[in-house]
């Protein structure tokens, strides 16, 4: 019955393009959110179970994406392969990473990872050479899943929301295994976790790896859907958009990170027929949603429904 | 060469001024609230922007710069109860989400005031550069170092000498014990994003002659300052604008000697390191953890 | 009038009088109604024209009087009737400058707003990014922005009326020779427009006999470049090239006055507006710089074609919004020569709306005369820039 939700889900996903052929807003948007999906999932392992929060999830997501960018159009690299090597090097960077940055707690280690995004933005901008520089770096192949091209948004749908579920999935199944309850312990007091024999520098290593891993798998799909890759993709503000995709929807729960990452998307797409007024109703929005439903959206919904439930059984 | 490196210094620090002039904000409503206010920088506009349109209305600038200030205070004021205030039981993380959509709410109302050109201020007492052996700087720069060590020098006085600034540093240490001696911790909030609008306001408007000012320049300003803030230690305003001053340092000899493209990325490497030797700034608190 | 024929025959076949009045009542509303729908859908259907620009955001002052000239022309034509009966409609999406949103943009006017063609683009970035949908959707697109890259080489779908970098570049480096001055040091920001035209000025260096001394960068957001000045300052440049947009290059301009450096300064045609010039103030004093007519609009003579045009852009513009841009201007640019094919198509059958774009033979724009042909799909040449320089707060021609 765990599962039940994620089931739910993933019929509801298999329906939409069904029941809403070559639509902009499942097929296009679709997309954007599913991937966005990915990214808040493998942040919200970060953030919401081992509560650490990081300001530079876009340059895993970027690195993801220059590396799979890179080694096809540069080297000439099969898909499948580059993808591999991206999330070898990410994987690696993370892991590196890790322990001095892990080290540190709230507001400075916020900045550290701030800070590591921006190094890595600026590689983006600079490296001309390789990076293509701000214009950024076109004529990247779409992928070939075994002789079936992913050439059409459709199919790109399919691929993406297939991506999306499976990261779903994983992160439901880690959250349930013993490091997931390390992780929960290491969220709710370090020490006591210490105390109890967890390794806590361990667990947050390993998870601080699954989320950049997460980020770089969602780059790599992002390189090859759109076709080309620049810099404003990967900025400090998609990363902190990231932090918010997680918060709004509800720290730890996956659901609630995934509702958070499709709720923000679907808004930006919607707003943005207002124009001038986007940037007013999208700051006001964010603001109404915290204050109102501090535990985010996918709680505060969900209590909502109960509330009215109960009163209607009365 | 080292004619050039004295220039690089002079520029270091003058630029270093202006993070560190906005980081002090950043470090004033930490001590009252522990959140780090994302809509720090966009005070830091507002007051550039509202100064520059009372002084294009007929304002003198004096005026224009106070009438500016008590603005952004009030605009601060009603985001603490209208934003902050209803959330005050809410996860610091939730925290920090409303101060990023007061951010882009912020930026939303000044573009659809005064559109999306750049403008500016003009420079307090002219433009004429002033010569410090090899090296120039303008007489704008001064007065962001000197507004931004008077500053320091005043927000010291009142954290450690009087009754308000102890009882504002008390609600940062521990809210629940300041209620308990009698606090009044709403009214500490409200003072604190009070004061840290008008330092915002302040810094925005010294600085607008130089950096010029747009609906967008408060990010990036908000970003150095809050990076001067956390480097210096958070909440330790001496650290705020040690902080500053480093990093613009920083930047300047890295864009000196190494690399003028690199140069950001050579300064965030740089605060890296720090970090990693010194987890808490440089004159953070070395607290120890709560279980 | 077969209508009338089937109702006497419906008539006919009725048993009673009062029941005809009735069923012949009704049908005469519904018909009136279906006449009056379908008259509206021959005679009112409108041409969709779709765009994507950079409203805001770092380019916003491209993208922001591109948009607002685009609205007022649209108005104006369709005061006038329209194209060919038909009204025009635009549809607009605001990137923000963030080419994955142009990519969604152009799908969604594709896709969902099923446009008829499209411009936009403002930057060279959003503009690349677009093209393969543009491609791949065979609909014309008419970019407006600089990027050399956009036209060379051919897209059989995508056009450009802003001038290049590349010309950009090269209308400097001819004043650089006039004045003999051969000894140059560049300094660029980090965005797209500065670093592609970072890379024309290096690569039609050598061409004009040219070297570059110092090759310094800054962040677009920076505060202070005294430091890269200074660099700039040791090395035995005869002149400075700034190639940038936005408040940075007013920055450098102020910045190289601090500094107490007298090399002439050129920038790019990136800070041909009125903006610059405020922010920058006295320091402007002698700038240089490649302009599209637009701002010295008066000083044409009258014999020039674009004059007229020219300054009646101008006083529309000024009417409504203030100070003229030139980038607003190709605006104005893309959407007449979209008219023009439409009308010259007779319809907005894309192949043949494209064909007619192709075929823009002596177009006058507000950036210069366009003669468009299938090896050349921006149409413009050197002459449609005049290198300007900045004298008393105002603008001067100086060839």
């Amino acid at each position: 019955m765990r599962l039940a939700g994620f089931y739910v889900f993933a019929v509801a996903i298999i329906l939409l393009p069904i029941l809403f052929q070559d639509n902009y807003f499942v097929t296009v948007v679709g997309i954007s959110a599913g991937l966005h999906v990915i990214l808040a999932v493998g942040l919200n392992l970060l953030m919401g179970y081992a509560g650490q929060i990081s300001l530079g999830h876009a340059a895993f997501f970027g690195m993801g994406a220059y590396a799979s960018g890179i080694l096809t159009t540069r080297y000439a690299w099969p898909a499948p392969l580059a993808m591999f090597a991206g999330l070898t090097v990410v994987g690696l960077i993370a892991w590196l990473l890790a322990r001095p940055i892990l080290r540190l707690h709230g507001h400075y280690l916020a900045m550290a990872t701030l800070g590591f995004g921006i190094v890595v933005h600026v590689i983006m901008v600079q490296a001309t050479h390789w990076t293509g520089g701000p214009d950024g770096l076109s004529g990247i192949p779409t992928l070939d899943l075994f002789g079936w091209p992913v050439d059409s948004d459709l199919r790109w749908y399919a691929v993406v929301a297939a991506a999306m579920l499976l990261a779903i999935w994983l992160s439901l199944n880690l959250i349930d295994s013993r490091i997931g309850r390390a992780l929960r312990a290491v969220h709710g007091s370090e020490f006591a976790a210490q105390m109890l024999g967890i390794d806590t520098g361990r667990t947050k290593t390993q998870v601080f790896v699954v989320s950049a891993l997460f980020a770089a798998f969602a780059g790599s799909l992002f390189a090859h859907q759109q076709g080309f890759v620049s810099p404003d993709s990967f900025s400090l503000m998609v990363s902190v958009e990231l932090v918010t995709m997680v918060v709004l929807g509800g720290m730890a729960s996956t659901f609630g990170a995934a509702c958070g990452a499709i709720a923000l998307t679907l808004l930006h797409a919607g707003l943005v027929v207002f124009e001038d007024y986007e940037m007013l109703i999208h700051g006001a929005l964010l603001m109404a949603v915290m204050i109102f439903m501090p535990q985010g959206l996918f709680v505060g919904l969900d209590q909502a429904v109960r509330r009215l439930l109960r009163r209607s059984g009365n | 060469m080292l004619d050039q490196l004295f220039q690089f210094l002079v520029t270091g620090i003058t630029v270093g001024s202006i993070y560190a002039l906005v980081g002090l904000g950043f470090a004033l409503i930490y001590n009252a609230s522990d959140v780090v206010n994302f809509a720090q920088g966009e005070f830091v506009m507002l007051g550039a922007m509202t100064a520059i349109a009372l002084l294009a209305a007929g304002l003198p600038l004096p005026l224009a710069a106070i009438v500016a200030t008590t603005i952004v205070v009030i605009v601060g004021l009603l985001l603490e109860r209208f934003a902050i205030e209803p959330a005050l039981g809410a996860s610091v993380v939730a925290t920090i989400i409303i101060t990023i959509g007061a951010a882009i709410f912020l930026r939303g109302i000044a573009m659809l005031l005064w559109g999306k050109d750049f403008r500016s201020l003009p420079p307090f007492s002219g433009d004429t550069p002033i010569r410090i052996g090899s090296a120039t700087l303008l007489p704008q720069s001064l007065w962001v170092l000197g507004v931004t060590v008077a500053l320091v020098v005043l927000v010291r006085l009142f954290f450690d000498r009087t009754l308000v600034g102890k009882a504002l540093l008390a609600c940062s240490f521990n809210r629940a014990a300041a209620k308990l001696v009698g606090i009044n911790v709403r009214v500490m909030l409200r003072l604190a994003y009070g004061l840290s609008a008008g330092f915002g306001a302040l810094a925005g408007i010294l600085v607008a002659p130089i950096t010029f000012s747009s609906y967008e320049a408060g990010v990036m300003l908000g970003l150095k300052g809050f990076s001067a803030a956390i480097v210096g230690g958070i909440g330790n305003p001496m650290g705020a604008v040690t902080g500053g001053l480093l990093l613009g340092v920083l930047e300047s000899l890295g864009a000196g000697f190494i690399s003028s493209g690199y140069k950001d990325a050579i300064a965030f490497l740089f605060v890296l390191m720090v970090l990693f030797f010194e987890p808490t700034g440089l004159f953070g608190h070395k607290t120890a953890e709560r279980v | 009038m077969p209508f009338v024929s089937y109702r006497e025959k419906n008539q006919d076949q009725n048993q009673t009088r009062g029941d005809t009045m009735k069923t012949g009542f009704w049908r005469n509303i519904l018909a009136a109604m279906l006449l009056g729908a379908g008259g509206l859908a021959n005679g009112a259907e409108p041409i969709k024209i779709g765009s994507f620009l950079t409203v805001t955001g770092p380019a916003s002052f491209l993208g922001d009087p591109e948009l607002k000239t685009l609205q007022m022309y649209v108005e104006a034509i369709n005061a006038k009737g329209g194209i060919n009966g038909h009204p025009l409609e635009l549809i607009h999406y605001d990137t923000g400058g963030k080419a994955q949103d142009a990519v969604s943009f152009v799908k969604r006017l594709i896709r969902n707003d099923k446009v008829d063609m499209i411009v936009g683009g403002t930057t060279s970035g959003d503009t690349l990014a677009a093209i393969p949908e543009v491609e791949k959707e065979s609909i014309p697109l008419i970019s407006l922005a600089g990027g050399i890259e956009i036209v060379e080489p051919v897209k059989k779908w995508v056009f450009k009326v802003a001038h290049t970098d590349r010309m950009a570049a090269a209308k400097i480096f001819e004043d650089l020779r006039k004045r003999n001055l051969i000894k140059v040091a560049l300094i660029t920001g980090d965005g797209g427009f500065d670093k592609s035209g970072h890379e024309q000025l290096l690569k039609l260096a050598p061409q004009y006999g040219i070297t570059i001394v110092a090759d310094e960068s800054y962040g677009n957001k920076d505060s202070d470049m005294t430091t890269q000045l200074t660099k700039i300052r040791g090395s035995d440049a005869q002149v400075i090239i700034n190639f940038g947009f936005g408040q940075a290059p007013a920055i450098v301009t102020k910045n190289l006055k601090q500094l107490g450096i007298t090399l002439p300064l050129y920038q790019s045609h990136g800070v041909a507006s009125k903006t610059f010039i405020d922010l920058a103030g006295d320091a402007a004093e002698g700038v240089r710089l490649p302009a599209a007519a637009l701002v010295v609009a008066e000083q044409l003579l009258d014999t020039d074609p674009q004059k007229p045009v020219l300054l009646a852009y101008k006083k529309l513009y000024e009417a409504k919004y203030g100070p003229v841009s030139t980038f607003g201007g190709h605006a104005y640019d893309g959407l007449y020569i979209a008219v023009g094919a439409i009308q010259r198509a007779g319809g907005t059958d894309k192949t043949k709306v494209r064909d007619e774009i192709e075929k823009t033979k002596g177009f006058i724009g507000t950036a210069g005369v366009f003669n468009m042909s299938p090896e050349d799909h921006m149409g413009l040449n050197l002459d449609a820039f005049k290198m300007v320089e900045i004298r008393n707060g105002g603008w001067k021609i100086v060839e």
